[in-house]
């Protein structure tokens, strides 16, 4: 299903088609000074897919992710979400981030708004809903992420876990068309990781298009349709789950892989 | 009100020699009445202006140029490296100088009042303090809070709104209310221009009658009372603003 990315090189087409990837990096390059952090990453995912990016410590994995909605710049090559250009100084920031959800390691949830308060707030100020109908929303996804009764706690009274549950739904209200996931389980406790992680799996088999950096090899070998792992700035290898985890060619995939299964 | 206590106070200055004219002598009680509302005025007005201040100036030292965050930096140097009476004594003595004059009808006066240039003095005084407050109260807001908002397509002005603004003000809010209790206390300099605030009034008391201890005990309270009636104030907004998990 994927087998196009590396034969697809440069030019994506302008206009975007439901067909065609829905996210597409090219060699894309970033720098932090004179430190190439990204050196050259091209991928693509497609509507509905899931895909898993593995890697040590400083490998470019949240950067990267980062890069998709636009939260760090790049200095070479092009991103396109729905054939938006990040790469773009004339983008719409805001059109590309109503179409890319993000799901921090730390939640970030507004510790002076109630989780159901946090669930509203930017549906209610952005898309600019009616209030009844963000509410109604707000409670159905607070309910899908299994926190019934918890609408009214105020972060600093939920677990991590919990925490991390509200800023999946907080995401969700938004009705992006892809989830990003930044090491969303790296700081929880081992036993409220599962909690996260089966509410990630239940959107993937949803259909939504869900990229994550995760460090949960077992849960990348069960949702993802493809794997991606890098080491200093590059793809080193990629394939489904069953290729790259039971067979992989490259030594430093294998070296990172005894390390970590 | 007077009526009610007139007697008692007479009585006691009889019995005693404690003369709390002020509370018997209807001239006094006036005079007494009228520097506890400029008091009041002068604290509302002055903490007020000094609030403006603090906001404005931290919001611009966060976005403006180089030109006026070094502007605000500099402002901050004077105005809290210099004694606040001095501050008073300049504004009045020194710009008040320069202020025109408003014909009354046959006598002028100046366009700035007394009251008015203690207030501006005061509220200057207390913003270069606010400014620094506010901005530790923004800079400590977490920067992947204000990402989190950012992807949530929220505009920058609504995120300083809605995210910024009601952290920061959580976070500087015990430093501010020292301030802001400070600045209370420092009205009382007003006295070196001859605002008749409180401080002002029970002096000319004292002069007339000499009942120096009674009103300076009379001074103590009124400001004790005042002062601790802000502070109360100020710190049940701050528990009832407390977030559970945030800053404790």
């Amino acid at each position: 299903m994927l087998s196009l990315i590396s034969t697809m090189e440069g030019n994506v087409p302008r206009s975007w088609t439901p067909g065609m990837p829905i996210v597409s990096l090219r060699d894309v390059r970033k720098f932090y000074g004179s430190l190439e952090v990204l050196k050259g990453i091209s991928l693509d995912v497609r509507k509905g897919e899931v895909i898993c990016i593995i890697g040590p410590s400083g490998s470019g994995k949240s950067t990267l992710i980062r890069c998709i909605n636009g939260l760090n710049g790049i200095q070479h090559g092009s991103i396109r979400v729905e054939g938006l250009e990040v790469n773009d100084p004339k983008l719409d920031v805001l059109a590309l981030r109503r179409k890319v959800g993000i799901v921090f390691q730390q939640y970030n949830l507004f510790p002076h708004k109630t989780a159901l308060e946090n669930v509203m707030l930017a549906p209610l100020l952005v898309l600019k809903e009616p209030r009844r109908q963000v509410e109604e929303r707000a409670r159905e996804l607070i309910s899908k992420v299994k926190l019934q009764g918890k609408e009214n706690s105020y972060p600093g009274e939920l677990s991590g876990g919990q925490q991390q549950r509200v800023a999946i739904a907080r995401s969700l209200a938004m009705c992006p068309d892809v989830m990003l996931f930044d090491e969303v389980t790296a700081a929880l406790d081992p036993e409220t990781v599962k909690e996260v992680l089966v509410t990630i799996k239940q959107l993937a088999s949803e259909g939504m298009t869900c990229i994550l950096v995760t460090h949960e090899m077992g849960f990348a070998r069960e949702v993802a349709d493809h794997v991606y792992f890098t080491d200093g700035g590059v793809i080193v290898e990629h394939g489904p789950p069953s290729e790259l985890f039971n067979d992989a060619k490259d030594p430093r995939t294998r070296r990172f892989l005894s390390q970590v299964l | 009100m007077f009526e009610l206590i007139a007697p008692f106070f007479h009585d006691l200055y009889d019995k005693t020699g404690l003369n709390f004219n002020i509370f018997y002598d209807r001239y006094e009680y006036d005079r007494f009445l009228s520097g506890a509302v400029i008091s009041l005025k002068l604290m509302f007005g002055a903490i007020l202006l000094s609030l403006v201040i603090g906001i404005l100036g931290a919001w611009a030292q966060g976005v403006g140029s180089r030109v006026l965050r070094g502007a605000i930096n500099a402002y901050i140097q004077a105005f809290r490296n210099t004694p606040p009476m001095i501050q008073l004594l300049f504004f009045y003595f020194g710009l008040g100088a320069f202020t025109p004059q408003v014909d009354m009808g046959g006598y002028t006066e100046p366009l700035v009042s007394a009251f008015a240039w203690a207030m501006i003095a005061l509220g200057i005084f207390g913003g270069a303090y606010n400014v620094e407050i506010f901005r530790s109260g923004l800079e400590a807001v977490p920067r992947p809070t204000l990402e989190a908002s950012e992807s949530l397509c929220l505009s920058k002005w609504q995120t300083y709104r809605h995210v910024t603004l009601p952290l920061a003000f959580r976070i500087c809010l015990p430093s501010l209310t020292s301030n802001l209790i400070s600045l209370a206390k420092t009205t009382s300099l007003a006295y070196v221009i001859s605002v008749p605030e409180m401080t002002y009034v029970l002096n000319q008391v004292w002069s007339d009658t000499i009942n120096v201890p009674e009103m300076m005990l009379i001074l103590f309270v009124f400001y004790v009372a005042v002062v601790a009636l802000l502070g109360a104030g100020l710190h049940f907004l701050e528990r009832k603003l407390a977030l559970p998990g945030f800053g404790r």
